[in-house]
C-alpha cells in the first residue's frame, strides 16, 4: 500500500475533522488527495504535528482532531506520545504512516523497523492502539478508529517509494493556512 | 531590589491582558506562577519546551492567546519551533522566559545562554522586555497588545527576585 492509497482510503471518512499534517511528503501527499479549510499543513517544526493537534483537541473537545504523522516525526519527538496519553483527549486520533524512512530527504532509514511505534503508544497509555499492513485492514479499521473515544493511535504500514514526490507542494502560504483554519473553527471572523 | 510582585497579581495581569491558555516547562524562578496557575486549574504542563510551543500553536489556531513558560535553557530547545511554526504561521504567544545565568551569577550550565539571552531574542526578532517587579503587570499588558498587533511571539524575561 502506498501513502497515497492509504490516504485515499481514509479521506472519505474524515467528514469535518480538523486534520493536522506533519511536514515533508506527508503534507504533499495529503494535499494531493484532499484539501479543506480544516486541513493544516505543517511545513517546518518537525515532530510537532501531534502537539499542534493536542492543543486544538484540548481547547475544542467537540471537534474531532486527526493527526497525520510519519515514523520519522513520531521518533523525533517521542515524548508527545506520553503527553497525549496522559492528557487523554477523547477527540484525538493519531495516524502514523510508517514507511521506515525519512522519505523526503532521500529515504534514509529510521528505526521504526526495530521499535514498534504502535506498541510505544500502547505502553504510553493511548486508549486504543493498533496497526494495519494492507488496504483491506485499513479500510476495515478506519471507521472504528475515527468514531471511537481516543486518544487512538493507528500505525499504517506503507511502502517506501523512490523517485518523484507523492504530491504537489502545498500552494497555501502558512499565514493563509492559519487564517482559514481559525475561520473554520470560529476563532476569527 | 524592589518588593517582588505576587504570583496572583501577575497572573491576574496576564488574564486581564487576554492570555487564556497556559503551558510550559518549569523553572524555579516562576515556581509561584505555575503553582498559582495550577491552583486556578489552567496550567497544562509539557515535557519539552518545543512541544509546549506546538500545543500553544494548536490552542492559538483554536482561538486562544497562549502563554508558554520556560527557562532560558528551553529557549534553545525552542528555536526551530519559533522560527518555522509560531513566527512563520503568525501565531502570537507570550514566552515567559526566566533568565538563569543573569549577570554571570549562576551555576555553570546557565552561563552561556545567560550571556546571550536578549541578543538571541533580538536575532529571532522577538520583542522582549525584562521588567522590574513593579513593572510586571504593565509588561503583561504590553505583551498582550504587542502579540495581538504583530501576530508574532513576544517575550517577557523574568529575572531573579522579581516574583514572590
Amino acid at each position: 500500500m502506498t501513502l497515497q492509497e492509504a490516504l485515499g482510503t481514509i479521506a472519505p471518512h474524515l467528514g469535518d475533522a480538523v486534520c493536522i499534517h506533519s511536514n515533508g511528503y506527508m503534507s504533499r501527499a495529503a494535499y494531493g488527495v484532499r484539501d479543506t479549510p480544516r486541513c493544516f499543513y505543517m511545513i517546518g517544526s518537525m515532530g510537532l504535528a501531534s502537539s499542534i493537534g493536542l492543543g486544538i483537541a484540548l481547547v475544542r473537545p467537540a471537534e474531532r482532531v486527526v493527526v497525520f504523522d510519519g515514523d520519522g516525526n513520531v521518533l523525533m519527538n517521542l515524548s508527545t506520545l506520553a503527553r497525549i496519553a496522559a492528557a487523554a483527549p477523547r477527540n484525538l486520533v493519531h495516524l502514523c504512516f510508517d514507511n521506515g524512512a525519512h522519505a523526503s530527504t532521500g529515504g534514509q532509514a529510521t528505526i521504526s523497523n526495530v521499535v514498534r511505534l504502535d506498541e510505544v503508544a500502547r505502553a504510553a497509555g493511548y486508549r486504543w492502539s493498533g496497526r494495519v499492513d494492507d488496504s483491506q485492514a485499513l479500510a476495515a479499521a478506519v471507521p472504528q478508529v475515527l468514531a471511537q473515544d481516543g486518544p487512538s493511535f493507528l500505525l499504517v504500514k506503507v511502502e517506501l517509494v523512490a523517485g518523484a514526490p507523492p504530491g504537489p507542494r502545498v500552494p497555501h502560504t502558512p499565514v493563509e493556512m492559519t487564517h482559514r483554519l481559525r475561520r473554520a473553527l470560529g476563532a476569527e471572523p | 531590589m524592589s518588593t517582588p510582585c505576587s504570583a496572583g497579581r501577575f497572573v491576574d495581569a496576564l488574564a486581564g491582558a487576554g492570555f487564556d491558555f497556559f503551558t510550559g516547562v518549569p523553572c524555579s524562578l516562576v515556581g509561584s506562577v505555575i503553582a498559582e496557575l495550577e491552583r486556578r486549574g489552567t496550567y497544562f504542563g509539557e515535557t519539552r519546551e518545543d512541544a509546549a510551543l506546538g500545543v500553544a500553536a494548536g490552542a492559538c489556531l483554536a482561538g486562544r492567546l497562549p502563554v508558554v513558560i520556560m527557562q532560558n535553557s528551553g529557549l534553545g530547545v525552542s528555536l526551530n519551533a519559533l522560527g518555522s511554526l509560531l513566527a512563520l504561521y503568525e501565531l502570537p504567544v507570550l514566552l515567559l522566559v526566566t533568565w538563569r545565568g543573569y549577570r554571570g551569577q549562576d551555576a555553570p550550565e546557565h552561563l552561556v545562554m545567560g550571556e546571550v539571552l536578549p541578543r538571541l531574542l533580538d536575532l529571532f526578532a522577538i520583542p522582549h522586555r525584562a521588567p522590574a517587579a513593579a513593572e510586571l503587570p504593565q509588561a503583561a499588558r504590553w505583551a498582550g497588545a504587542t502579540a495581538r498587533e504583530t501576530r508574532k511571539p513576544v517575550a517577557v524575561i523574568i529575572t531573579p527576585g522579581v516574583l514572590a
